[in-house]
């Protein structure tokens, strides 16, 4: 159990619909000072690409827990309460390293890395990983940040499929202050914008997985908020008409972490699994 | 020399006249370069919009029964239109 309290309902359920949570200063600003010095140091090595013999190479699967104590900045940044309990509500307790990498863009680049989601197509309904973007210094709109699309992480798609489109109306640029920390589902879409500053910008990205059935493990009190499916029906409007069917898979996703299977919202689900003649289960 | 740009929409249905969610800008002659997220807004409010402002559409998106068990399924933004025009513009 850590210190800080764990996300709300009305907050996992912002996740789940818009695949993302944001944590603006959650890092101190001299914490974060001394992680940027930690990764401008060189370390610690990451996996992605690691030389096969390396020792990093092998760090992909084993508990997170540990695997940062040779740079204690970035390990006491880790373990702020306040970071422990976003990572332990969504993925439970005890989780999986999967690969970090520092991403550093360089002063006056001018190129945006197209959209994107990162790994392979990923067919997990409901188990998902997370990744932290941690912004440790500010980081203005000219400076970039990542942008992201609300609502794109449930939509498979493989990487750079996606490349041929250049924005979304609710595109949104992660410009924020000092040790500020993005949340994302692993679906999220999303593409490095441009740094149009004189200084270097530097995301530390950290992907974890979930070791176990990630249901019900943030403060769930409010769990019978009704303002819950009000925040699983937003409408990010970039996808037109689909919005009933993400509403639909978020609701999916909803059952799958509450272990509620009869969880609904303005009776979508109820009413298309309603088949008397199959002998499945009628609304009520 | 004639020289193609591509407009290319993403609207709300199939219908020409529905929201703008989504945009793309080519610019074959070099003059503009756009890439992901160098706007807020659309260039036009609808594929009709860009039509009466001298867009000329060169493709419909196809109007496609869901897979069998995959009906919920999301993936790309179905409703793509692309637009193009011909400009004058030096080798």
């Amino acid at each position: 159990m850590t210190a800080a309290r764990r996300l709300t309902s009305l907050q996992m359920a912002g996740f789940v619909a818009d695949g993302a949570l944001r944590f603006d200063g959650i890092v101190p600003r001299a914490l974060g000072d001394a992680a940027l010095a930690e990764l401008a140091g060189g370390g610690p090595p990451s996996p992605f690409g690691a030389d096969p013999a390396s020792p990093a190479a092998g760090w992909s699967g084993r508990p997170l827990a540990g695997l940062f104590r040779d740079w204690p900045a970035l390990t006491a940044v880790l373990e702020l309460p306040a970071v422990a309990a976003v990572i332990e509500s969504l993925l439970g307790p005890d989780p999986i390293y999967d690969h970090h990498y520092a991403h550093v863009i360089a002063a006056r680049n001018e190129w945006s890395q197209p959209w994107h989601a990162d790994a392979i197509l990923d067919p997990r309904r409901a188990a998902f990983d997370i990744q932290l973007c941690f912004f440790f210094h500010d980081t203005p709109r000219d400076m970039g940040g990542t942008m992201y699309l609300p609502g794109s992480h449930l939509r498979r798609v493989n990487e750079f499929a996606i490349a041929r489109y250049q924005n979304f109306t609710a595109q949104e640029a992660m410009a924020c202050p000092a040790g500020s920390l993005l949340v994302c589902h692993h679906g999220i879409w999303h593409c490095g914008q441009p740094n149009r500053t004189d200084r270097s910008r530097t995301m530390f990205k950290l992907r974890l997985n979930p070791r176990v059935a990630q249901r019900l493990v943030w403060d769930t009190a409010d769990l019978r908020d009704l303002r819950i499916g009000k925040v699983l029906s937003r409408d990010h409007g970039w996808y037109g008409h689909e919005v009933r069917l993400e509403i639909a898979n978020r609701i999916r996703l909803w059952r799958d972490l509450t272990g509620d299977a009869r969880y609904d919202v303005d009776f979508w689900l109820t009413r298309i699994e309603n088949d008397p003649l199959a002998g499945t289960s009628k609304p009520g | 020399m004639l020289k193609q740009k591509l407009l290319i929409l993403y609207a709300a249905n199939s219908s020409l006249d529905s929201p703008i969610g989504a945009w793309s800008l080519y610019d074959g002659t070099g003059r503009e370069k756009h890439m992901a997220g160098d706007a807020d807004e659309p260039p036009y409010s609808s594929v009709l919009a860009a039509m009466r402002d001298g867009w000329r559409v060169i493709q419909l998106p196809q109007l496609r029964a869901p897979a069998a068990g995959a009906e919920h399924a999301t993936a790309f933004l179905e409703y793509e239109f692309v637009l193009e025009k011909m400009v004058e513009a030096d080798r």
